[in-house]
């Protein structure tokens, strides 16, 4: 696995596999999530990956009544709405992700700072496969 | 340590004008561009020799998606009789003509221009809402906020949570306030897509369901009609239909000119004095998501190239596209400090009267939001108020010197800062 690209597709695939990958810059060792080729502190591009434990914090979130087709797709509508979160994993960065397990139709019972843990949402099998990465309260 | 940075040579926004902002079945963008173009021709006072204009930078976020035109630069020239001089389009997300003006103002600061003409285009209302969401979307982090659920609204009102949750005096009902603000400058704007006050738009509504003969709604004020979900519906937690700018379509355009020939097409030019960009990052990677990183460094290079601070801008227009970011706007750009600009809206200090005038044209929230035409358009209400021109929502200061425009686009991807003065 150390031979992938720091790259989107490879986050993609680690997903698939139900891990949640970043990398650390060799050099001056920031991680990132997602994974980034080029390290924003020093410039430098000797990157290594690191498994994320998936747990974390609420950053913030929102529930959304008007979402993308994809989402449309998903059977998400006006009166279905799903919550989008980002989270402060434990190892001190953060992610975007899709918020499960709460009532996305009462989002004032969703509060900020709860601790969640990761989920991994298949759809597709085979080469088809598709993961969203989700995290659901702890 | 960074250098002075200076323009080459002063620069002028000598004519200023916009089309009607809407939702048009019946005119496109050519339609609306020419309208635009118009109405700027007849801000000039000493009028203009089209021949005068050298080059033309326009901004147009995607026509290409909602009208299956791209390469608009051409098509503008075309439609302007401006074939072959140099049209350069510029893309920014809603920020598209603000970098349509840096440009034209660099061309012109340079020396390698004397005139050029500056504008924008979107043209968004053919579409269903779903579609126009998904268009705005294509401005996001695709593969990370895009597939996980994110949408423009959906991005500010996470940013609207987190402000609300680490400024615990903030409520929703705040962001209701700007919404209720901007809508009462808007019935004096002929321009604007709602030109109503939000008690307006509710007395409306009740006379519609009069005339269909459907329930007459039992709304006690604007903030009843506010709180009434099936009104106002939720569109992301905790924004509501009127925290959103509508879909719309329109065109505008400026036209620059150098310093030492401005007074050729005008005897009040408005002098550009300074200019600001920056960049930002998506949720994922943000320090701090209660605010712009890029609206702080377009501010901190517009002031540090006006020599001015915050307190010296007297009025400002700022991209209200979602009522939270205009409070996170006024906080970035300082003109109050962070985590006060909603109790300023409380306050009314933001109001026309009041002592820092915000988005007295309406704001993009009723004056309407055609992306690519938005920045150009900010800087039409800037013009026009520092020439005393603004009529029935002209701001009440005698002494009005100088003013701002601020463009965002995406979710704070390009964010700038002008700022124009009347000497």
């Amino acid at each position: 696995m150390e031979e992938r690209p720091f790259s989107v597709i490879s986050f993609n695939q680690f997903l698939n596999e139900e891990k949640l990958m970043g990398s650390r810059c060799k050099k001056c060792e920031v991680l990132y999530t997602p994974p980034r080729p080029i390290c924003l502190k020093c410039f430098g591009e000797e990157m290594e990956w690191v498994e994320l434990k998936g747990k974390g914090k609420l950053a913030t979130f929102t529930s959304i009544n008007v979402g993308p087709p994809w989402m449309v797709e998903q059977g998400y509508d006006r009166t279905h709405p799903y919550c989008s979160a980002v989270v402060d994993l434990d190892e001190g960065t953060r992610i975007d992700t899709r918020l499960e397990g709460v009532d996305a139709s009462k989002p004032e019972t969703i509060k900020i700072g709860m601790p969640l843990t990761v989920e991994f949402l298949h759809r597709g099998e085979g080469e088809n496969m598709q993961t969203t990465l989700a995290f659901k309260p702890a | 340590m960074q250098k002075k940075r200076k323009l080459g040579r002063g620069v002028a926004v000598v004519g200023a004008g916009m089309s009607k902002f809407g939702m048009f079945k019946d005119k496109d963008s050519r339609d609306l561009l020419v309208e635009a173009y118009n109405e700027m021709l007849a801000s000039l006072d000493k009028g203009m020799d089209p021949n005068d204009i050298e080059a033309i930078w326009f901004g147009n976020f995607s026509n290409d998606f909602y009208v299956k035109q791209g390469h608009c630069g051409p098509i503008v020239a075309d439609w302007l009789g401006q074939t072959p001089k140099p049209v350069t389009r510029t893309e920014g997300a809603c920020a598209s003509s603000t970098l349509a003006f840096r440009d034209g103002v660099f061309a012109v600061a340079s020396g390698f221009y004397d005139v050029v003409l500056v504008g924008g285009v979107e043209e968004m209302s053919k579409v269903t809402t779903e579609i126009a969401t998904e268009g705005l979307a294509l401005a996001l982090d695709r593969p990370y906020e895009g597939m996980v659920g994110f949408t423009f609204p959906g991005v500010f009102a996470a940013t609207a949570n987190a402000y609300m949750h680490k400024y615990k005096g903030s409520t929703p009902d705040h962001l209701k306030m700007v919404s209720i603000k901007s809508h009462e400058n808007a019935p004096f704007n002929p321009k604007a897509q709602f030109p109503y006050s939000v008690r307006d738009m509710m007395n409306r509504r009740i006379e519609r369901a009069k005339k269909k003969g459907q329930p007459i709604p039992t709304w006690k004020d604007e903030w009843d009609y506010l709180h009434d979900l099936s009104a106002n519906p939720m569109v992301a937690w905790p924004l509501q239909v009127m925290d959103c700018c509508p879909i719309s379509d329109g065109a505008s355009f400026v036209l620059l000119a150098a310093e030492e020939i401005a007074k050729n097409f005008t005897d009040t030019p408005i002098h550009v004095i300074g200019i600001g960009q920056g960049s930002g990052r998506p949720l994922h990677t943000k320090d701090d998501l209660t605010y712009f990183e890029a609206n702080r460094n377009a501010a901190k290079e517009a002031y540090g190239l006006a020599g001015i601070e915050p307190k010296d801008v007297q009025f400002s227009e700022v991209h209200d596209c979602f009522s939270i970011a205009e409070i996170i706007h006024m906080e970035d750009l300082g003109f109050f400090k962070p985590g006060e600009g909603y109790k300023a809206v409380e306050q009314g200090l933001t109001k026309r009267g009041g002592p820092m005038p915000i988005n007295t044209s309406g704001g993009l929230k009723s004056k309407g939001h055609p992306v690519g035409a938005t920045g150009t358009a900010q800087m039409v209400e800037v013009f026009k108020q520092l020439r005393g021109e603004a009529g029935g929502r002209q701001i009440p200061n005698k002494n009005l010197r100088i003013g701002g425009s601020h463009n965002l686009g995406g979710t704070g991807g390009t964010c700038t800062f002008c700022i124009f003065e009347r000497r």
